[in-house]
């Protein structure tokens, strides 16, 4: 069948069915000579190293940055409170005015603090509306920390004993 | 190269000086021992090595590396990540045309808005202004405009002017007015209270609580312009008598 007269082509002896019966040696030849191939196809530029300088000038064209501008929503007297609360947040900040703001902000607002201690005593007292009856008596021996001693409210079937 | 530089700050440049720097002259003394980068702000531009003045006016220099040229200009070129007022001017799909007072329209998608999806659409008309910034400013391509910030927050952009005045001002004016320590500000304070935006385009809004109030709000910053603190401090003072009066 395999004589002289059949030519089998490159693509044909490549494939894997025809592999199984050469040669160790003859497979990493034909590996290599693969490679090669592939590698000769890369590209590459035959220069000498360039090294890449270093620039030391960095062009800027914004004037926002070079001056440290302000936002551009300015509200004076307190026209637009929105607006002067936004000025307060992204403009860049003044050691000086920090100062006096802290006094008229703890005059004003409610502090984070407060609010915590606001939340920790409402949180209890919705718990409470919306907890069933039976609940809402173990509830009330809780002590602060709200430490509840493991008892079994629901009172499991006791089978009768004759 | 920095001393070179320092030498003429405070100087009149005019287009076509350069500063030249070797590779010696870029090492100054600092602590670290690593060569300091120079930012060239406006009207500054490098090529290659050498540091060219682009336009005619007055070197400033800021702390620790920053220069820049100062110059009168009504005229504004976009640059990214400045904020400016637009005027809506066409819709057309999903993208809103905007007037900066450029050269050409930016573009602004309706998906650029604080809360916009696309079956939320922001309610944007034709004739609105828009407090917007860049987000693509170069001369090769069309500038593009967003009102959010990188986390996708409004911080104050979008859609405004219910009621006030826009007019338009030199980019000299509205530096003045934002420049961190500024005495047009101060002044502005002991007036009444007001509301202004401020557009790097050189457009200003103004409102107040009265239409009066307002347009001697527009009037006065309109010839602050030109005036030189002196003067423009006994206008000020005029207008103060003025209001009291009324």
């Amino acid at each position: 069948m395999a004589g002289d007269s059949v030519r089998l082509s490159k693509n044909l002896l490549r494939m894997k069915f025809m592999q199984r019966g050469l040669d160790a040696e003859t497979k990493k030849q034909l590996e290599e000579d693969e490679k090669r191939i592939i590698s000769d196809e890369h590209w590459y530029l035959d220069l000498p190293e360039l090294k890449a300088k270093e620039n030391l000038i960095i062009e800027e064209k914004s004037l926002v940055p070079c001056e440290d501008l302000f936002y551009g929503r300015l509200s004076f007297r307190g026209f637009n409170p929105g607006v002067e609360k936004l000025m307060a947040l992204l403009n860049p900040k003044d050691e000086k005015e920090e100062e006096e703001d802290d006094v008229s902000h703890m005059q004003t607002d409610v502090t984070d603090e407060e609010m915590a201690l606001r939340y920790e005593s409402l949180v209890g007292t919705l718990k409470k509306k919306f907890a069933k009856k039976r609940e809402r008596a173990t509830m009330d021996e809780d002590d602060v920390n709200q430490n509840i001693v493991e008892k079994n409210s629901k009172k499991a079937f006791l089978k009768p004993q004759d | 190269m920095f001393s070179i530089v320092k030498e003429r700050v405070g100087q009149i440049l005019l287009p076509g000086d350069e500063f030249c720097c070797g590779p010696q002259d870029t090492l100054p003394l600092t602590d670290s021992g690593r060569p300091e980068r120079l930012v060239a702000g406006p009207g500054l531009r490098r090529s290659g090595d050498r540091l060219l003045v682009s336009r005619s006016g007055v070197l400033r220099h800021k702390e620790p590396n920053k220069f820049w040229i100062e110059s009168q200009q009504r005229r504004y070129v976009p640059a990214k990540g400045e904020t400016v007022i637009g005027i809506v001017t066409a819709k057309s799909g999903d993208v809103f045309k905007v007037d900066y007072g450029g050269s050409e329209q930016a573009s602004l998608s309706y998906l650029a808005f604080e809360g916009a999806t696309k079956r939320n659409r922001p309610n944007v008309q034709v004739g609105d202004l828009v407090f917007a910034q860049f987000v693509v400013a170069n001369k090769d391509m069309e500038p593009e405009l967003v009102c959010i910030d990188g986390s996708g927050r409004a911080n104050g952009m979008g859609v405004f002017g219910a009621a006030g005045l826009l007019i338009k001002v030199s980019l000299g004016l509205v530096r003045r007015l934002l420049v961190p320590h500024s005495d047009l500000r101060a002044d502005l304070e002991q007036l009444f209270p007001c509301e202004l935006v401020v557009g790097m385009n050189g457009r200003i809004w103004v409102r107040a609580a009265s239409v009066q109030q307002t347009l001697i709000l527009a009037n006065l910053l309109q010839s602050c312009d030109t005036m030189t603190a002196p003067q423009r401090q006994q206008l000020f003072r005029r207008i103060q008598l003025g209001a009291l009066q009324d």
